[in-house]
């Protein structure tokens, strides 16, 4: 099966199992040297489970590896990279204390790195090298998520790397820093370094890779050359059955203002929460208002605002015309306020609670008799009829939430709040770690009852989702929130300036100009 | 052997737990009594037989359930919240040292009006020692189980100053006891010649209510989730610090009614060694009734009878009184030890090899 060619790495048919599902089903690839080759698939496909084989966090059931052509049982992440292997993980491993050159020491044996002089100026090279820009001196928590990865990525080659493994890299990043971490990459697949690129962003994977293998239900479902690949052709291959997507949804009717943030200031509660400064906004009754950010940008914080579980120093909140800053999450509720938070299990479920539960974690506003008495048949009914409508795949009202995939909770979940007939609906997050096909079906659903003239907040990192739901768009950065603006007026480009927190004058008024 | 995680929680291993504990702690009682010469089935008899032999005997049983099962019910809410309320001994001993002095004050008192006076200043007293917990913990966020704990020595310290001091009887020939109480300062027994006292019907009466509570009202719900996950109880809107002053001050009334039942009931009168650690016991009876009414109603009358059970190895074997308190901590600890295999299981080596080369 092997061509005359060497190999770099080499995958035969790699199991493991964990107990009650298959992560990885007799899994083989081949990676040659000097190739940026993806692995794509949807979440929980079992892309991770095989990187962290390949690195030796995880071991293999059954199967077999390929080394540069010699078979190789790899013992341990400290065994991987010896071989030459660098991993870059989703959640990076550095010490925020620390300056870049101790946290790289941190990770070499001082045979390698010799004194931190030298290392230093070897970071200094390497980023020259690459287009690595990073100032070794500087302290790890000033610095940005994408640089704090450039220090990962640097770390991975200031040895002798031949393969570098990046999970999901753009997740956490900005299109700019994105269309830069793609330059870099490139030019480490030219000098020789084999690539695998994780993700399930289609457009980065052509743009990108030489390569992909595509993973389904912990399966290769295929492998094909992205750039002579169409990617419906990927699409279908990542997700199944071929599934109808729709990519443009029909605009809203903006009426009356429902929900308004005035001036809003909220200082943090701790060392890791965001200032949230000088919010302005306005949401009206039929339209889908879109705020993009990369995640801890104060977007917890301005959903925790809302909820009502957080108040504000200063500003006003105002719900159909009331000040509403000193009431609770109930008072809120009552006056027709639905919240969608983004961690599903623990804010939004309770795992361990049935659906009927789960429902009446916030429909017990309006199903709760005299003295908090309840009447369980009809918060089951009501369960069941979420179920129903919003095609929620459980075994019934009685299933426990955790025993639902992350796309049927959520469904579920948006089910309970649309039920409540919401005139403002907070949804962050609405669709992360949904497969498609739940995605479509929730995002129809909100359409649906913007419709109906409820007015929806969707905070989302996902770039797509925002530009095919929302009626007007904007950013948070940095706990500020960028000008808002019709969404036709708001280019990728403008939108990715402001996720930087450039709200420029000249920016603004180019929105302006253009209104 | 391995340990290895279930799919999915064992209902099964949830009832069957605290029966295994339970068989586990007669072997290794019956270990215990071969080690020390005593003929091991025959001192099982005398300790978990014998007590409750005659109609006497199950009648002392319901004195010895009546105290464990009010702080139980009490900390049944609290836990289910994961509110960790360790201090039910010492709101029981507040509450015992209050409604003494109170029942000291009506000794000369008659009318329907004293024994409810006599409740309410027990359960008063529980519930102020409890609102110290509270206090710490909604408004410094403390944890609940060192203070309680701490609020435990002070409760049986202050006891002990008071019948060494202010509440001891003046006619007692120095002994640290208060006066034996008046009669009509005494709750109702059932039945003539027999102990048991109306309180415990309070304490079935309560039971209802918790259950109630618990599966049908949306406070019941509140607390449940509240004990599942804090930030979803957040998210939902309910109000976390009124309920948290709400379980411990409920907590503490249970523990001072549990402690009237025993002043003003069987005991009659102040002593340093009044509570026998029901308030600790309780807690083994909540665990060990896995949260739920019936099942704490069980493990009361299991934890009342290593009280009996004690008392009779104490006379008929001439072993140590902390015999007790041995049988009701080898309860616990198995209890917790075999609580790991409602999440867990025990899989044969070999049998774990095969599923993994099935999946090849």
């Amino acid at each position: 099966m092997s061509e005359n060619k060497a190999m770099r790495l080499e995958l035969l048919s790699l199991t493991k199992t964990y107990p009650g599902c298959i992560a990885n089903d007799a899994v083989s690839l081949q990676v040659a040297p000097g190739e940026i080759h993806a692995l794509l698939g949807e979440n929980g496909a079992g892309k991770s489970t095989l990187m962290k084989m390949i690195y030796g966090v995880v071991k293999p059931d059954a199967g077999q590896m390929t080394w540069n052509d010699r078979e190789v049982n790899i013992t341990g992440p400290a065994h991987a990279r010896q071989l030459g292997m660098g991993m870059v993980f989703q959640h990076f491993s550095l010490f925020e204390t620390l300056t870049v050159t101790e946290n790289i020491a941190l990770y070499l044996t001082p045979a390698e790195y010799g004194t931190l002089d030298l290392l230093r100026a070897r970071i200094i090279a390497v980023g020259d090298e690459y287009g690595l820009a990073i100032n070794p001196d500087r302290l790890v928590h000033s610095l940005s998520v994408g640089e704090q990865q450039r220090v990962e990525i640097i770390r991975c080659l200031l040895q002798d790397i031949q393969l570098l493994i990046l999970d999901e890299p753009t997740a956490v990043l900005t299109p700019p820093e994105v269309a830069q971490l793609i330059e870099v990459l490139k030019k480490l697949a030219r000098k020789g370094c084999s690539i695998l690129f994780i993700s399930h962003k289609l457009h980065e994977v052509n743009a990108l890779c030489d390569k992909a293998t595509i993973l389904r239900g912990g399966k290769v479902t295929g492998t094909c050359i992205p750039r002579e690949t169409s990617p419906a052709e990927m699409a279908r291959l990542m997700l199944g059955d071929e599934l109808e997507l729709q990519d443009t949804m029909p605009a809203g009717n903006a009426g009356e203002c429902l929900l308004a943030l005035n001036h809003i200031d909220v200082k943090p509660r701790d060392a890791f929460a965001i200032h949230l400064q000088d919010i302005q906004l306005q949401l009206h009754a039929g339209e889908i208002l879109g705020l993009a950010g990369v995640a801890g940008n104060g977007q917890d914080e301005l959903v925790d605002l809302i909820n009502g579980e957080l108040g504000s120093d200063s500003g006003s909140l105002i719900l159909h015309g009331k000040d509403i800053g000193n009431t609770g999450v109930q008072e809120r509720r009552n006056m027709g306020l639905g919240v969608v938070p983004a961690d599903r299990i623990g804010r939004g479920a309770l795992g361990n609670m049935s659906l009927t539960e789960n429902n009446l974690l916030t429909s017990y506003i309006n199903q709760t008799g005299k003295f908090g008495w309840l009447n369980w048949p009809a918060i089951k009914a009501r369960a069941t009829e979420i179920i129903a409508t919003y095609k929620v795949k459980a075994t019934g009202a009685n299933a426990s939430a955790k025993s639902l995939s992350g796309g049927n909770l959520q469904k579920f979940i948006i089910g309970r709040e649309i039920l409540q007939n919401p005139n403002v609906l907070v949804c962050f997050h609405p669709t992360w770690g949904v497969d498609v096909g739940a995605a479509n079906l929730i995002h129809q659903e909100l359409i649906k009852l913007r419709d109906t003239g409820a007015a929806i907040l969707v905070i989302s990192e996902d770039l797509d989702e925002l530009y095919l739901l929302a009626d007007r768009l904007g950013a948070l950065c940095g706990g500020r929130l960028s000008p808002l603006a019709a969404k036709a007026n708001v280019p990728l480009a403008q939108l990715g300036q402001w996720m930087t927190g450039d709200f420029g004058s000249h920016a603004s008024q180019e929105v302006a100009h253009a209104h | 052997m391995r340990i290895e995680k279930r799919l999915q929680d064992s209902q099964l291993m949830v009832y069957l737990s605290p029966l295994i504990a339970l068989l586990l702690t007669l072997i290794s009682g019956a270990l215990l009594f071969a080690l020390l010469g005593r003929p091991p089935l025959g001192s099982l008899y005398t300790f978990f037989i014998a007590p409750i032999s005659d109609l006497y005997g199950l009648s002392e049983l319901a004195v010895k359930v009546t105290p464990l099962l009010l702080c139980a019910i009490g900390l049944t809410l609290c836990f289910k919240a994961k509110i960790w309320n360790i201090g039910a001994e010492g709101q029981f001993v507040f509450g015992a040292l209050i409604g003494g002095a109170v029942t000291l004050q009506l000794a000369e008192s008659e009318g329907i009006w004293v024994l409810p006076v006599i409740i309410a200043s027990g359960a008063l007293a529980g519930m102020a020692w409890a609102a110290i917990a509270a206090l710490l913990l909604t408004r410094f966020n403390a944890n609940e189980i060192l203070t309680t704990i701490m609020l435990n020595y002070i409760a049986v310290n202050l006891l002990l100053w008071a019948v060494h001091g202010p509440l001891k009887d003046p006619e007692g020939l120095n002994f640290p006891e208060s006066a034996l109480f008046a009669s009509q300062t005494l709750l109702p027994v059932l039945f003539e010649d027999y102990r048991v006292s109306i309180a415990i019907f309070i304490a079935l009466f309560m039971l209802v209510v918790i259950w109630v509570v618990l599966t049908r009202t949306l406070l019941g719900f509140q607390l449940r989730v509240m004990g599942e996950n804090h930030n979803a109880a957040r998210f939902a809107g309910f109000k976390g610090k009124s309920l948290i002053w709400l379980l411990l001050l409920f907590s503490g009334a249970m523990a001072g009614v549990a402690a009237i039942s025993e002043t003003n009931g069987p005991v009659g009168q102040l002593i340093p060694t009044l509570s026998l650690g029901y308030g600790y016991a309780a807690i083994i009876v909540v665990f060990m009734g896995r949260m739920h009414p019936l099942g704490i109603l069980l493990a009361s009358c299991l934890l009342g009878l290593t009280y009996l059970g004690g008392e009779m190895a104490q006379i008929d074997q001439g072993l140590p009184k902390s015999i007790t308190g041995l049988f009701q901590g080898m309860l616990l600890f198995y209890l917790l030890a075999c609580d790991l295999l409602i999440s867990y299981r025990l899989v044969p080596k070999s049998r774990a090899q095969k599923t993994a080369a099935i999946t090849q």
